[in-house]
């Protein structure tokens, strides 16, 4: 069979399986679940094969990408069918996030800025899910903007699934006052520098169109002096950064932070300066806080999938060490 | 019009994984969708939420009511917004080869802004408040700190000098000099395998947040 | 304006941060729209002239164009859910920006086992410091270290490195980068850097 006519097949077998699932779902077939002993075997079956590439990568051939590619893909595809369950450890800076929002009273006020974009929503539209959920479980009053376009969209997914949880929902919560999206505004860290004496100024309207002395919630407020806690979900530029630069910095605020994984190592220096009072870094961070406020989102359930792929990057780092020093010791001897 | 949307973000997933098979017309038309969708997706949020919201609105605002119908105070037309109009038709000459040379006005402005804001703001936070945190007593007030926090002091105060004499590259890395230099590269090289494994953590939970999408919404394998 | 506003907040220079404030995020929104205009100079003279891959170019221009006249077209309510805008931003930009960014987790893994090499002990405490952290920072650490006792095990460690010796490295790396800035925007305000002005 010719390649090409390989790859067609292949196309065809993948469009018939979505269609068959995908009619499945529709007609209300059960989700796909491994017991706990097809689970154990499936991780007892990858070991083995990961052995077998350890055993190829010793004899001098390295593996091609596309199987480091399909390993990758098992390892964080399977995972999400197995009960299997882990203990999750609550690790300091996700604790000193949980402990600020404890000492906040009844009627808080608590600004969120949601400065991240879809790429980033995995890992960050957890911790925002839970901190919304802490906050109208405690009866705080949430302000949420962006400094990204895609914020305050962000924003409204999660604001979506949180007012949808039962115990929310009992709450009958008001946007306007118990909540407001104040939208997006363009201008990186002189966003941030403006609020500081005026936030109105830069956000003339919510992002609905509603002018800003016409929202119960944010007409008495004029700046950061009449807010009691702000929280940011930063993947990048602006960000965490910025908001430590200048809110923090020079307007004295008390804030908190939810980073990507990639960001979050950048972030260490600023909580031991205590310019940062906690940070949840990561899915691992989400996971963490979503034990701690009982929300049971996206992040602790992926955090099994997580920890696979781990492994397996791990194990093909040591695989790729392996064959490297007994090709070192095979130069050597040959010398 | 759900199924359809569904079918569309599975093919759309889809298209850009087959890269990982080779480079072929699936994924080139998904990139193609992709640039186009999202450079007109910023085209419009722009528009509404800084040339709409901002510009027009500051400089033709609306008769705005208050809750008792009264005229609310402060709704003057801005008309130094105008200067920023300006600046940013400015910014467009730059599509015009004859012309283009205005935009570095604008381009003048945004930079020189910038650089007035990062003067103070970087040498602030990042410089001074960190160094402050450094030089701290390492044994704590009355030598009252835990063995756990002392070790951790020290760690710190060494590691942020070494690794500041290696970045001094003005002298010459030999003798003492060297030696500290050598150990803040160690401080380094761990720094930069604690960012690669988060690095790991990070590019691994965006990928499963898209097969999550696939096995989970899109097919309803997984609850 | 904005080094003179932190010495004197008061008016007229408060004021005049504000307008330049406001100026920088209207000169933004004009920036994007040039980014994109580019873009479909660039698409429409591929179309014209019939380049290889001209196709995608009329793609690139559908796509522009049909989510910048349904954005237009809504008003400022263009966000909310059940807008068309809101359908293309969930269904379409969603899953391609994400997708883009989450196949880079095959990439990383197929690097790393291609590259990361313990050459020397420099690259043998970066793998080890990657090592524990990768390990210790997702619960099967835990579950691997569970003979340990409390506070001793990977958790801890992933923990202590992250804490300490990481935060040192970060440490030096800041003040390093915020120096440059300090003497880069120096340069910039007194005239002597004058790159970004080259050229049209």
């Amino acid at each position: 069979m010719s390649t090409k006519a390989k790859e067609i097949l292949a196309l065809a077998m993948i469009f018939a399986f979505s269609l068959i699932f995908y009619i499945g779902k529709v007609l209300g077939w059960e989700a796909v679940r491994f017991s706990t002993t097809v689970s154990l075997i499936v991780i007892l079956l990858v070991a083995l094969s990961l052995l077998w590439i350890l055993i190829l990568t010793i004899r001098g051939r390295l593996v091609e990408r596309r199987i480091v590619f399909l390993y990758v893909g098992i390892a964080v595809a399977l995972p999400l069918f197995m009960t299997l369950s882990q203990k999750i450890t609550i690790s300091p800076e996700v604790e000193a996030v949980y402990n600020t929002l404890e000492e906040l009273p009844e009627g808080s006020k608590v600004l969120v800025s949601f400065d991240y974009d879809p790429p980033s929503a995995p890992e960050l539209q957890p911790m925002a899910e839970a901190f919304l959920y802490y906050c109208f479980e405690h009866d705080l009053k949430v302000i949420m903007m962006g400094l990204w376009p895609q914020g305050p969209m962000q924003a409204n997914l999660a604001i979506e699934k949180v007012l949808s949880d039962e115990k929310i929902k009992s709450k009958n919560l008001k946007y306007g006052e118990d909540y407001v999206n104040l939208g997006f505004q363009a201008g990186y860290e002189f966003v941030i520098q403006r609020m500081g004496s005026d936030f109105r100024s830069m956000f003339p309207t919510d992002y609905r169109g509603t002018p800003y002395e016409q929202i119960p919630l944010v007409k008495n407020v004029k700046n950061f002096s009449n807010i009691d806690y702000c929280f940011n979900l930063s993947s990048g530029f602006p960000g965490t950064r910025e908001w430590v630069q200048i809110a923090v910095d020079r307007y004295g605020v008390t804030l908190g932070a939810g980073n990507t994984a990639v960001q979050a190592p950048q972030m260490y220096p600023f909580m031991r300066a205590g310019q940062l009072v906690g940070l949840l870094g990561g899915m691992v961070g989400a996971a963490e806080f979503e034990f701690l406020t009982k929300w049971i989102g996206k992040g602790t359930k992926f955090m099994i999938s997580q920890s696979f792929a781990h492994v397996i990057v791990i194990a093909f780092i040591i695989i790729g060490n392996v064959a490297f020093f007994r090709s070192k010791r095979k130069t050597g001897l040959k010398r | 019009m759900e199924h359809f949307a569904l079918w569309l973000g599975g093919f759309l997933t889809l298209g850009i994984f087959s890269f990982l098979y080779k480079d072929n017309p699936w994924y080139k038309l998904t990139e193609a969708i992709y640039v186009g969708i999202s450079a007109g997706y910023f085209v419009v949020v722009y528009f509404w939420d800084n040339f709409y919201s901002k510009f027009w609105i500051g400089v033709f605002p609306h008769k705005r009511l208050n809750e008792a119908g009264e005229l609310i105070a402060g709704v003057e037309p801005d008309y130094w917004l105008i200067v920023g109009g300006v600046l940013g038709l400015l910014m467009l000459m730059r599509l015009l080869p004859k012309v283009g040379w205005i935009s570095r006005w604008p381009l003048a402005f945004i930079v020189g802004a910038t650089a007035g804001l990062w003067l103070i703001n970087y040498f602030a936070s990042f410089v001074m408040v960190q160094i402050q945190n450094t030089v701290t007593p390492l044994f704590g007030a009355d030598y009252s700190a835990s063995l756990f926090v002392i070790v951790g002091n020290i760690v710190v105060a060494v590691g942020t000098f070494t690794g500041l004499i290696y970045f001094f590259f003005s002298k010459e890395h030999r003798g003492a000099f060297g030696g500290a230099a050598r150990v803040g590269i160690f401080f380094l090289m761990i720094t930069f395998g604690a960012s690669f494994g988060y690095t790991v953590m990070s590019r691994m939970s965006l990928l499963i947040g898209r097969i999550d999408f696939l096995f989970g919404d899109w097919l309803g394998m997984i609850k | 304006m904005f080094v003179i506003q932190y010495f004197i907040p008061h008016f007229p220079f408060n004021r005049m941060s504000h307008w330049f404030s406001d100026w920088f995020a209207i000169i933004l929104a004009c920036a994007i729209v040039l980014g994109a205009l580019n873009l479909m100079k660039i698409s429409i003279q591929k179309v014209i002239k019939k380049k290889p891959g001209w196709g995608y170019a009329v793609v690139i221009i559908v796509s522009f164009l049909l989510i910048t006249v349904i954005g237009l077209s809504e008003g400022e309510g263009f966000r909310e859910p059940g807008t068309w805008f809101d359908w293309l931003y969930v269904y379409v930009y969603t899953p391609c920006s994400s997708t883009m960014f989450a196949i880079l987790g095959f990439f990383v893994a197929s690097a790393s086992y291609r590259a990361f090499r313990a050459r020397n002990f420099e690259a043998t405490l970066l793998l080890l410091a990657a090592f524990f952290v990768m390990i210790g920072r997702v619960p099967v650490g835990d579950i691997i270290s569970g003979f340990m006792p409390e506070g001793a095990r990977l958790s801890n460690l992933a923990s202590w490195i992250m804490t300490f010796p990481q935060t040192a490295g970060q440490r030096a790396i800041m003040i390093g980068i915020a120096l440059g800035i300090v003497s880069t925007s120096l340069r910039v305000i007194l005239g002597i850097e004058r790159a970004h002005l080259a050229g049209e």
